[in-house]
């Protein structure tokens, strides 16, 4: 093949490029002034290499914010659901208002941290000029916002009722609050797999379907952690959430290894790979094992029930910074939007072997 | 269309389109100098790549136009070649300006419009560099200026074509391997075009227009020879909105089994002990 090579060389008059080429390959670099080369051998573009092996697809241009966003965002709308179902249902009211003021403070911390990714945050508020159901992102800024000003409702309502028993205006409050944070904590919570998965980058839009999953069963788990650590580890309620969430994450997580395409490659190789595997690993078996134990240990329960939500807290953020960490990766993949083999084209470089002969 | 007189004669609410002929291309980079000096976009370097003569690299916020360097196949007697130099193909790449545009339905803010003469603008008093156009794009046009906090990319020379002027590129290009005109009549021109050039023996000449993808058809077609893998241009364009009601799906599903577990968890073991 080299010797295929060097005659086709020979046989075309751009010595000047020959002569980058040659010392590309046999340097690694190319050491000249005007000259941006690396690695070698520097490619032709063909339709085996694509143009140069340059990528097609824009990196993704998000800051550190964003992932950090997807994890504060998925504890908080499902901490909007938990605060608002659970003292309706479950009776437990120091539980039930813990959960609220945790979601109004998490969306309240979940716009500052997207305002601050933007690249000009002092236009935020142009994403409520339109609403475009075609656009995740639109989608998500209104859910944002709603659900922002109902858990600020029901934590307003908690304060009301210090002050004035039985005020009507706190009922109201409650009453808004508590729906509203259950209708729009269900999208906030797990929107931002759809988000990432509607997007031309290919590890994400190849799991469209699973990421949503993924990342509302993460930010439901994060939920129930954050409660915990904040002391509520008496609820068996919340512990059975965290059995549920941690088993959904595990399936997800075996799918995940079980789906053999190149296009996932980057959540199994790499930082990006290591960050989901680990992420998985930390929201699934993991918690579900400390789970069980924690129902068998008199003395340890609390400390099992605690490693737990701290488990499936930094699993989640594993996942989020996983996941965003392997979308840019997947971008730089220049074979996939050329619909390129991994192995290249097996009847091209034949062709092209014979035109060098 | 790309006579010698300055007006295009063509009114708001007329679809057009740029034709770029790689056939016709000298690699002079004209129409990047131009639509840089008409739009006050930033130089971008000039450094080769080393892979090529290519000093651009790829379409970003401050390239709207890229001259791509290809070697083609030796191919004797066709554009005069001598039997042992190589053909260089030029294609200037430029935003697809696609019928369905990715780039224009992920805009939050509705920056992003699409103009009276069909094509897709980026209003930079809106954008507030959300970034979710950069990877809503299957061309890998659109970008974000990280100095500058917006996104960016090629206008269309919409303000020339208002006043009834072309593009600047297509204004300057040499050979006139940039056509600027009617969508419907430079289709009509493309066809015309490829069978002159098969006629003349150059077999591999094609059109890229992908009006059987999701993106339904682009603004900016391009001649090219060969596979358009080559040419960095995806055989199969796929607009990301086609991903949405899948994952909405998936989404709500999940959403539903949430709320079932958490009310079943707080039914069953509500009260604490």
């Amino acid at each position: 093949m080299s010797e295929g090579q060097s005659s086709s060389r020979s046989n075309f008059r751009e010595s000047r490029l020959d002569e980058i080429r040659r010392e590309a390959e046999e340097f690694g670099t190319v050491q000249k002034p005007g000259i941006r080369a690396a690695g070698a051998p520097l490619p032709k573009a063909s339709p085996n290499t694509g143009y140069y092996n340059q990528p097609l697809f824009k990196e993704p241009q998000w800051t550190p914010l964003v992932p950090l966003y997807f994890f504060v965002g998925g504890a908080a709308g499902s901490l909007g659901v938990i605060g608002s179902l659970a003292d309706l249902l479950g009776g437990d009211d120091a539980l039930a208002r813990k959960a609220r003021h945790m979601a109004t403070a998490g969306s309240a911390i979940s716009s500052v941290l997207l305002i601050a990714d933007l690249g000009r945050p002092s236009r935020f508020l142009n994403m409520l000029r339109v609403f475009k159901p075609q656009s995740a992102m639109s989608v998500g800024s209104w859910v944002l916002s709603g659900f922002s000003a109902f858990a600020a409702a029901s934590t307003l309502a908690d304060i009301l009722d210090t002050q004035i028993d039985g005020s009507p205006i706190a009922t109201f409050l409650r009453t808004v609050g508590r729906t509203g944070c259950t209708v729009l904590g269900m999208p906030f919570h797990n929107y931002t797999g759809v988000l990432i998965g509607a997007s031309v980058v290919p590890v994400w839009n190849n799991r469209i379907r699973s990421l949503p999953r993924e990342f509302g069963m993460s930010g439901l788990q994060s939920a129930v952690g954050l409660l915990e650590l904040a002391g509520e580890t008496e609820s068996s309620a919340l512990n059975a959430i965290g059995v549920f969430a941690a088993a959904l994450e595990s399936w997800e997580g075996l799918e995940l290894l079980r789906t053999r395409d190149r296009a996932l490659s980057p959540t199994k190789e790499g930082v990006a790979g290591a960050l989901v595997q680990t992420g998985g690993i930390l929201s699934g078996p993991v918690p579900i094992a400390l789970r069980l134990a924690s129902l068998f240990s008199r003395r340890n329960r609390r400390g099992l029930r605690k490693a737990a939500a701290l488990s499936g807290i930094v699993g989640s953020l594993c996942l989020r910074y996983g996941w965003v960490a392997a979308g840019s990766a997947s971008t730089r993949d220049w074979k996939i939007p050329l619909d390129i083999p991994e192995a290249g084209r097996v009847e091209a470089s034949a062709t092209t072997s014979t035109v060098a002969i | 269309m790309s006579g010698a007189t300055d007006h295009t004669g063509i009114q708001p609410g007329e679809v057009t389109a740029f034709l770029t002929d790689s056939t016709l291309c000298i690699g002079c980079k004209a129409c990047e100098v131009a639509c840089k000096e008409w739009n006050g976009i930033e130089a971008d370097g000039f450094d080769f790549k080393g892979w090529s003569y290519d000093n651009t690299g790829a379409l970003g916020h401050s390239t709207w136009r890229h001259v791509k360097f290809v070697e083609g196949k030796i191919s004797p007697g066709v554009g005069g070649n001598a039997s042992e130099q190589i053909s260089w193909e030029f294609s200037s790449d430029v935003c697809k300006h696609c019928e369905v545009a990715g780039c224009l339905e992920a805009c939050p803010t509705g920056s992003l419009v699409r103009t009276e003469f069909g094509s897709v603008y980026l209003q930079p008093d809106i954008c507030n560099g959300c970034a979710y156009c950069v990877i809503s794009c299957p061309f890998g046009v659109v970008q974000k200026n990280e100095d500058d906090g917006r996104a960016f990319k090629c206008t269309f020379c919409t303000d020339r074509q208002k006043a009834e002027l072309m593009p600047a590129c297509a204004k300057a290009c040499p050979t006139e391997s940039i056509k600027f005109g009617r969508l419907d009549e430079l289709r009509v021109e493309a066809q015309v075009r490829l069978a002159t050039l098969q006629a003349r023996g150059m077999t591999d000449a094609r059109l890229y227009d992908p009006i059987e993808s999701s993106v339904k058809g682009i603004h900016s077609m391009f001649i090219i020879r060969g596979e358009p893998e080559t040419y960095n241009l995806p055989p199969r364009p796929e607009v990301p909105t086609v991903y949405l009601k899948e994952g909405w799906k998936s989404a709500a599903i999940e959403a539903v089994a949430m709320v079932g577990a958490v009310c079943a968890s707080f039914l069953l073991f509500g009260r604490k002990g």
